[in-house]
């Protein structure tokens, strides 16, 4: 099993003192390179599910496991460790790093992961998302396909067992929308990475052989609604 | 890529703000190396370095004057010392080193003073350790003079070149005896360039600079405790007229007239100051210690009044200056807080990225900690050599207006503590927005 999370709540305290419980996830799993697609509607919590997954946040109950390793007991800075070595994130605005070109910002991903930064490896990448003569561009020079192709590549750059991808066609046209979808499924496929893509656009989610529905496991939003 | 290398890539995307905030520094530190540099060349002028004599001899008085005017070359001279004191010096079992040292005159271009001395003070090194570098050939002839590079370069003279004197730097009395350079000295970076030497033998030949024998012996028989009744300075003064060959009363001078030059009596001659090294240091205090007792001669070690001069007065610039300069760079580094720590809040996303993709905390942090090095490293770097940019143009002007030498490329020890001193200001200056970028909420700004 390549992600699984048990028992998952996750709650916010607002500024008028009220709690707000975003996730409360009994269970969710992927498989090992399996692709999901996850559709909710806006403010679900789509993407603070996301975030504890990656680590980047803490559910206040409840376990994440990927790839056998309990992130949630994990201190703060092997889960930092944990995420540059196994995940890949996608954004939905791309996130290129405006200051560096193409090929750095690739490079940028391997930095922090502690492993030797691969220059041969990044431009392959770079090359695999069809942008091999690209290379020294900065973001601004490039489409915003072409970004979102960056994107891709710097999070294929560690060989992650996860891609997450928060909605990484929201801000793209239709045509790089295939594209780009083609490319992070064909690009996880080949490397055995498991990938869970969230989404609110129907015609994304019919492209995936699982479409799992977050209101259907998250109990948080079967009461009041969330607002995340 | 390491975290310079991406601290770079970010000040290179706010190049201009970065390159002024670098450049405030660079002048920050442009202001405090012209001062060190100048500070240091003045305190070397200044100090034991210039000279390498253990004591100057001279008549009582100010101690500071007689090492101004003997080693400098500059303020008047005290009164004289008779030329006989210096013979039963260098006699002394004591003394090492005994040079005559008279100065007096100017030349007619230029107005370099002259200095009449013996070959023995270009035998001796003009500083601790370093030796005057001759063109040419020492004193032979008695109208033989050996000058200084800058009165060569300022004057166009060389070897061969015949010069007269002016009595006292007005040009109404110039001097009718001929002196012909012998020798060039190489440059020492000490007065010694901006100086005529003359042989001493031809200083005591231009008329003027004896006295009447009568009044020299009178001044003799006083210095040395002898009588001093009119029947002995007679008797005195007939006897060292007989021994040198000359009359007891010279006939007075007309004005404007002109007379050669003459044989004086020893008795006649005198001395500014000796330069004196003895046989060793203790000797030397002690020697110093018996004129203190004495009230005709003082004994002075040039090095002492020098630094006192230095640290009462100069010292004191130095520090107001270097505490200005000091705080030009904090203020300087003010800037460098400012820019970086207003840049943070467009910087928020760009650091949640990176810890999104794995940064750690203190990743982020030394990152911008980095950044401010850089900075500081980069503006310090561009202002060491503006400073010695600066020095570098200034010398020959410095050297035009005042006639300070100045080595255009010298370098104080003290600057090899500003880069590090500077790293620790910037990584002072990083604390702040390195701690903003530590405590970024991810979550909160990727949403953003």
């Amino acid at each position: 099993m390549s992600l699984e999370l048990s028992n998952v709540l996750k709650t916010y305290r607002e500024p008028d003192g009220n709690v707000l419980t975003v996730l409360d996830i009994e269970r969710f799993q992927i498989a090992s390179a399996e692709q999901v697609v996850l559709v909710g509607s806006s403010g679900g919590g789509k993407t603070s599910l996301l975030n504890i997954i990656s680590g980047i946040s803490t559910p206040d109950r409840g376990t994440v496991k990927i790839d056998g390793t309990e992130i949630t007991r994990l201190p703060e800075v092997a889960r930092d460790r944990f995420r540059a070595e196994r995940i890949g994130f996608v954004f939905q605005t791309f996130n290129l790093l405006p200051a560096f070109s193409a090929l750095e910002n690739v490079l940028l991903g391997m930095s922090f992961s502690g492993k030797r930064v691969d220059s041969k490896r990044a431009a392959q990448l770079l090359e695999r998302v069809g942008l091999g003569h690209r290379t020294s561009h900065r973001p601004s020079q490039l489409s915003v396909g072409e970004q979102q192709r960056v994107a891709v590549a710097r999070a294929l750059a560690n060989q992650p067992s996860l891609l997450l991808a928060d909605e990484p066609t929201a801000n793209v046209d239709v045509k790089n929308q295939d594209l780009i979808l083609d490319l992070i499924r064909e690009a996880c496929a080949e490397s055995k990475v498991a990938l869970l893509m969230v989404t609110h656009s129907p015609d994304v989610a019919s492209r995936f052989p699982r479409v799992d529905r977050l209101e259907n496991f998250n109990r948080a939003a079967v009461g009041a609604g969330a607002a995340r | 890529m390491n975290l310079f290398s991406i601290a770079w890539k970010s000040i290179r995307q706010r190049l201009l703000s970065s390159s002024l905030t670098a450049f405030s520094v660079a002048l920050g530190v442009m202001l405090m190396v012209s001062v060190l540099v100048i500070y240091g060349i003045m305190d070397r002028m200044f100090s034991q370095q210039t000279i390498a004599y253990q004591l100057i001899v001279g008549p009582k008085g100010s101690d500071l004057q007689l090492v101004l005017n003997t080693v400098y070359r500059v303020s008047a001279p005290l009164q004289n010392l008779p030329y006989l004191y210096y013979e039963e010096l260098k006699k002394d079992p004591r003394v090492e080193l005994a040079v005559p040292f008279c100065l007096g005159d100017a030349t007619e271009k230029g107005g370099f003073p002259i200095v009449g001395t013996t070959e023995e003070y270009f035998e001796h090194p003009f500083t601790p350790g370093q030796e005057f570098q001759i063109k040419g050939k020492s004193f032979t002839d008695s109208f033989d003079a050996i000058i200084g590079s800058e009165v060569a370069r300022t004057n166009a003279w060389d070897l061969g070149t015949q010069f007269q004197l002016i009595h006292g730097g007005a040009e109404s009395h110039k001097h009718e005896e001929k002196f012909t350079v012998v020798a060039v000295l190489a440059p020492t970076g000490t007065p010694n360039d901006k100086t005529v030497f003359i042989h001493l033998n031809g200083f005591y030949a231009i008329s003027g600079h004896d006295a009447p024998l009568k009044e020299a012996v009178k001044r003799w028989h006083e210095f040395s405790g002898k009588g001093t009744s009119d029947s002995e300075i007679n008797a005195a003064a007939a006897e060292w007229a007989q021994k040198c060959g000359i009359p007891i009363e010279e006939p007075p001078h007309q004005p404007g007239e002109h007379h050669h030059h003459h044989k004086a009596c020893d008795v006649q001659k005198e001395v500014t100051a000796i330069l004196v090294n003895m046989k060793s240091v203790a000797l030397a205090a002690m020697f110093n210690g018996e004129m203190k007792r004495g009230y005709k001669v003082q004994a002075v070690n040039p090095i002492i009044p020098m630094q006192q001069l230095m640290s009462s007065i100069l010292g004191n610039v130095r520090t107001v200056l270097i505490v200005m300069t000091a705080l030009i760079i904090i203020v300087s580094g003010v800037g460098i807080f400012v820019s970086i720590y207003n840049s943070m809040s467009d910087r928020r996303k760009e650091i949640a990225i990176m810890r999104a993709l794995g940064a750690q905390r203190r990743t982020v942090f030394s990152i911008i900690l980095a950044e401010s090095i850089l900075l500081c490293f980069g503006g310090g770097i561009l202002g060491i050599l503006l400073g010695h940019g600066l020095v570098f143009a200034a010398a020959p002007v410095v050297q035009e207006q005042t006639g300070l030498l100045i080595n255009p490329f010298a370098f104080e020890g003290i600057e090899f503590i500003l880069l590090p001193g500077l790293i620790a200001l910037a990584s002072l200056i990083g604390i702040v927005p390195g701690l903003a970028a530590y405590r970024t909420d991810v979550a909160r700004a990727l949403a953003d």
